[in-house]
């Protein structure tokens, strides 16, 4: 199956080492995938509840331009930005069950000469790697089976929620069981997809860190190295406020936060650089619990 | 019985009621008979304000003998109210009752029209496809067939129970047959019953000891129906019955070989403690059970395992019951009537992860706090929870997959009444706080409401919120060890953390697992969630679409103790009814073959959904029981060589009809 990749804003600002690390794993697992071409902004979450057609119609025009791409059949577009793969999957949803808006939507479309005919099935990376490449096939491409690592999955609010298209939208499991593909220890935590607060650290900070300083927190307790994020504003949100976390409420946090795809990169052997590791503000320290396939048996 | 065909001068006569207003303030009902009046073949054509009452059946009688009427047509209100009313009073005229025709203008009609010159133009239509669709009526009669007086009760807790006993003591032969090795079903399970708190066993076991000593009750535990053929009055029922490795004759239930059972202690989870117990592999599943007789479970034993055990138990036997050669068997019997009790299966509590059940020890479901709580229990009745702790504190979680999209929609009507049972009895045993947290309470039940009352006076606490999660997840030092449900608390409007040391999800009623399987078996319907679908959810609520199979206690939806006995209750009056009569009549709208038309090609065999059809091997053609067929035309719209008629549905018939219908519309050219 080949995918067509959608990268988003994010991807090309904040979340550089989150494009960086699946563009590394999917070449070293060769999944063949290509950029949808001349893709634009989501709209994100905000865009909706200013103008519901609009907003539809800005998200709508990235699908209809995968078909223009794809001549035929079912098109699986990757979002890997939590927001974009909510909005294009809702819009996706609402251009499906709901006539009205479709024809709205493609009122506007026509305006730029594009249709959409609903062949797009959005899909997350984690999903794609999970469920359509495999666990087991991983699990086989693994150089160092990271044995010990203690990792806090969090999928934030936006992977599960509202569309629950690939796990529960309460209980996620599919991060927790890569995880273990990898050889490292899932941690069970409670807050696996509560908010981190989005944009609030940027507008209402003292909200917004309240609830990072939650997940960081609870995380840290449980024991956990590291956390794993398939979000880019969750990543940034929960490895840049924690110096003023510790200040404002007198904790002791001091976690790293990286994306789960640089986590397998890492697993599968790949260099740092390739990883965009020398991105992230906290380098997780990972060489420890790396140890080379077979050399565990010898020791 | 299609060949009479009449040759005398079709002589019609047409009457039109008013229903009082109903009918009359729409349609002209005078212009109809009038204009009925000039159609050929009609000889009497008069309107009259009430048809139903007994001057308007009188007046139909007496104009078939002075006029010499041999059709007659009523248009009124619809069959399904006084087709057979009508009948009956045309074979009082001395008139074969199929020939008679009834046309729908009230609610086909005068309720569902505004436009009164329309609505009699339409009446006037279908007066008139009436009208040429007599011509081609024929005389048929009505079948018989006989009632055998033994049923079938299938499912022994406490519905299958109350019919049984019901039934038997009418004098009538029952067969209950129950997949467990003991009846007692959930009901057994429980400790105390709502509201009147008296104990669930105390009042069970009478019954079933009743039902295993019943002189009229044939009681076949550990057994499952595998084939049901045959028709109402008359069905054929195969009954395996697993091998229990018991002498059930011998055995007198002293328990001595499960004793004397190389296992010194139980390994398997106890079924009937729900798994919060070990059983060894011989073993009774509690000490009422009914029949009381052990039984092995070959899963379990080392005898069926490895076949080297030393056999403690056949020693200690003296009676020389255990029989490890025992084979399933297959009984075969013939009853009249079915009753259907099969009960209900509770929500499996991990579909909803979030409450975490499975995950934290601590979390139960109710029907595991019934056994918790119960004096033969397996504590004892002594409230110690996973992890050996008294619980200080208790929430009970209500709705827990119920009411929820995600689960199932339904109300399971009684999870709110065993919840607040539940609260009472924990309180009793551990002066524990109780939480409640609930969307709505439903105490709608005799002494229900009261018994809330009374709840709150025990100071029980409320919460109204759909609790969102429960989790080891401490935000306070109060709060480090327990477990903490997190809900909105509706009636103050803010999020709620509770931290309580026990959890009980009350866990919704669902159909059993397999009741589709049940379904096809018993060739009855399921209603979309998959419980048995009633006949009529109001006036035929026991009856099923299948004639002499009734449907009693949850397998038809969730229902409490008491709803179940009344049902199980009607059922045996019903199932009553069928056998006193001694006979039923069959409507006689039942397809046949034309031997001659048909190339034995096996098509209708495989559409008839009631099993009507077979194939006579010999001539090569299929024949149809008119005791099964139901009259619902598949197989005559299906049979490829048209070989196929169905009484009362006849081509010649409905072609006319239709022509009858159309004659006068005009032709719209396109």
């Amino acid at each position: 199956m080949k995918y067509l990749s959608y990268p988003g804003c994010s991807l090309r600002s904040t979340g550089r080492a989150y494009e960086e690390s699946i563009v590394a794993v999917f070449k070293a697992l060769e999944i063949e995938y290509e950029e949808l071409k001349d893709w634009n902004c989501c709209g994100a979450t905000s865009y909706v509840s200013i103008d519901e057609t609009d907003a539809f119609a800005l998200a709508a025009r990235n699908l209809a331009l995968a078909e223009l791409q794809v001549a035929e059949g079912t098109i699986n577009l990757i979002a890997p930005c939590s927001a974009c793969y909510l909005v294009l999957s809702k819009t996706e949803r609402y251009l499906e069950d709901y006539p009205d808006v479709r024809t709205n939507v493609n009122a506007k479309l026509d305006k730029a000469g594009l249709h959409y005919n609903g062949r797009v099935e959005v899909r997350h990376p984690l999903d794609v790697l999970v469920n359509d490449y495999g666990l087991e096939k991983i699990s086989k491409r693994v150089k160092y089976p990271l044995k010990g690592l203690k990792v806090a999955s969090y999928y934030g609010c936006q992977v599960v929620r509202p569309f629950a298209k690939f796990d529960h939208s309460h209980y996620p499991v599919t991060m927790d069981k890569l995880v273990q593909a990898l050889g490292a220890e899932p941690v069970d935590w409670p807050l696996k997809t509560r908010c981190c607060g989005g944009s609030l650290t940027g507008t209402t900070q003292e909200a917004g860190l309240r609830l990072n300083r939650l997940l960081l927190k609870e995380a840290q307790k449980r024991g956990a190295d590291i956390m794993l994020t398939c979000c880019p504003l969750c990543q940034h949100n929960l490895e840049c406020y924690q110096e003023r976390i510790n200040r404002i409420y007198q904790e002791e946090i001091d976690i790293p936060v990286a994306y789960f795809t640089q986590l397998i990169g890492v697993a599968l052997g790949l260099s740092e650089k390739e990883l965009g590791m020398q991105r992230l503000f906290k380098k997780p320290s990972l060489e420890k619990f790396m140890h080379p396939k077979g050399e565990m048996a010898h020791a | 019985m299609h060949n009479y065909e009449q040759k005398e001068a079709v002589r019609i006569g047409f009457y039109i009621c008013h229903c009082g207003h109903n009918i009359a303030s729409i349609v002209d009902v005078k212009a109809v008979a009038e204009y009925v009046k000039s159609l050929p073949g009609v000889v009497v054509s008069c309107e009259y304000k009430y048809m139903c009452s007994d001057p308007g059946q009188e007046l139909i009688q007496k104009d078939i003998h002075e006029h010499s009427l041999n059709r007659i047509i009523v248009a009124s209100c619809s069959p399904l109210l006084h087709e057979h009313t009508f009948r009956t009073a045309v074979e009082k005229g001395g008139l074969n009752p199929y020939y008679f025709q009834m046309v729908n203008i009230r609610e086909d009609v005068s309720w569902v029209h505004t436009d009164a010159k329309a609505a009699t133009e339409k009446s006037k239509d279908l007066a008139r496809a009436a009208v040429q669709r007599v011509f081609h009526h024929k005389a048929l009669e009505t079948k018989h067939v006989k009632i055998h007086p033994d049923v079938l009760i299938v499912g022994g807790g406490i519905a299958g129970i109350h019919a049984a006993l019901t039934l038997a003591n009418s004098g009538k032969k029952v067969f209950l047959v129950e997949r467990q090795p003991t009846i007692g079903g959930h009901m057994a399970m429980f400790d105390k019953t709502f509201p009147t708190l008296d104990c669930a066993a105390c009042i069970l076991t009478p019954k079933m000891s009743q039902v295993k000593n019943h002189p009229n009750i044939t009681l076949w535990t550990y057994s499952e129906v595998t084939k049901v053929d045959g028709y109402v009055g008359n069905y054929k029922i195969t009954i395996k019955r697993k091998p229990r490795y018991i002498n059930e004759e011998l055995c007198v239930g002293c328990m001595d070989c499960i004793e004397k059972c190389v296992y010194k202690e139980g390994k398997t989870p106890d079924e009937f403690n729900v798994g919060l117990s070990k059983r060894k592999p011989v073993y009774i599943p509690f000490p009422q059970a009914t029949p009381q007789i052990v039984l092995i479970d070959p899963e379990a034993c080392i005898e069926f395992k490895s076949g080297r055990c030393k056999k403690t138990c056949v020693e200690a036997c003296d009676r020389k019951a255990i029989d490890f050669n025992q084979k399933e068997e297959m009984k075969e019997i013939e009853v009249g009537t079915i009753i259907l009790a099969t009960g209900y299966h509770t929500f499996d509590a991990k579909r909803v992860p979030f409450y975490g059940y499975g995950k934290y020890p601590n979390v139960y479901t109710s029907l595991e706090v019934e056994r918790l709580v119960n004096a033969s229990g397996p504590t004892g009745g002594e409230l110690i929870l996973r992890d050996g702790r008294h619980p200080k504190t208790v929430g009970i979680i209500h709705c827990v997959g119920s009411r929820d999209k995600n689960t199932n929609r339904w109300c399971s009507r009684t999870c709110c009444m065993y919840s607040l049972k539940l609260a009472h009895l924990l309180k009793e045993h551990t002066e524990a706080e109780v939480y409640n947290f609930y969307i709505d309470i439903r105490a709608a039940g005799k002494s229900y409401e009261e018994f809330y009352d009374k709840l709150l006076d025990e100071n029980v606490h409320f919460i109204r919120g759909r609790v969102a999660e429960v989790s080891d997840w401490a935000v306070r030092s109060s709060e480090e060890g327990k477990l903490i449900i997190r809900a909105e608390d509706t009636m103050i409007g803010i999020v709620r953390r509770i931290p309580v040391d026990m959890v009980v999800l009350a866990v919704g009623m669902e159909p059993q697992s397999d009741s589709q399987d049940v379904r096809r078996l018993f060739n009855i319907s399921c209603s979309t969630e998959g419980f048995f679908l009633e006949r009529h959810p109001k006036l035929a609520p026991v009856d099923t679409f299948t004639d002499g199979i009734f449907i009693a206690g949850a397998c038809q939806g969730p229902k409490d103790i008491p709803d179940s006995v009344a049902q199980a209750g009607a059922a045996a009056a019903q199932a009553l009814t069928l056998i006193d009569t001694g006979e039923i009549e069959l409507e006689p709208n039942t397809a046949f073959v034309v031997q001659d038309d048909c190339s034995g090609c096996r098509t209708c065999l495989t559409i008839c959904p009631y099993n009507a059809i077979s194939r006579d091997e010999a001539k090569q053609k299929a024949f149809i029981n008119e005791a099964l067929c139901k009259g619902c035309g598949t197989c005559v719209a299906a049979c490829p060589s048209g070989a196929i008629k169905q009484n009362l549905f006849e081509d010649e018939m409905i072609f006319s009809e239709i022509n009858g219908l159309l004659e006068n519309t005009p032709v719209v050219c396109c």
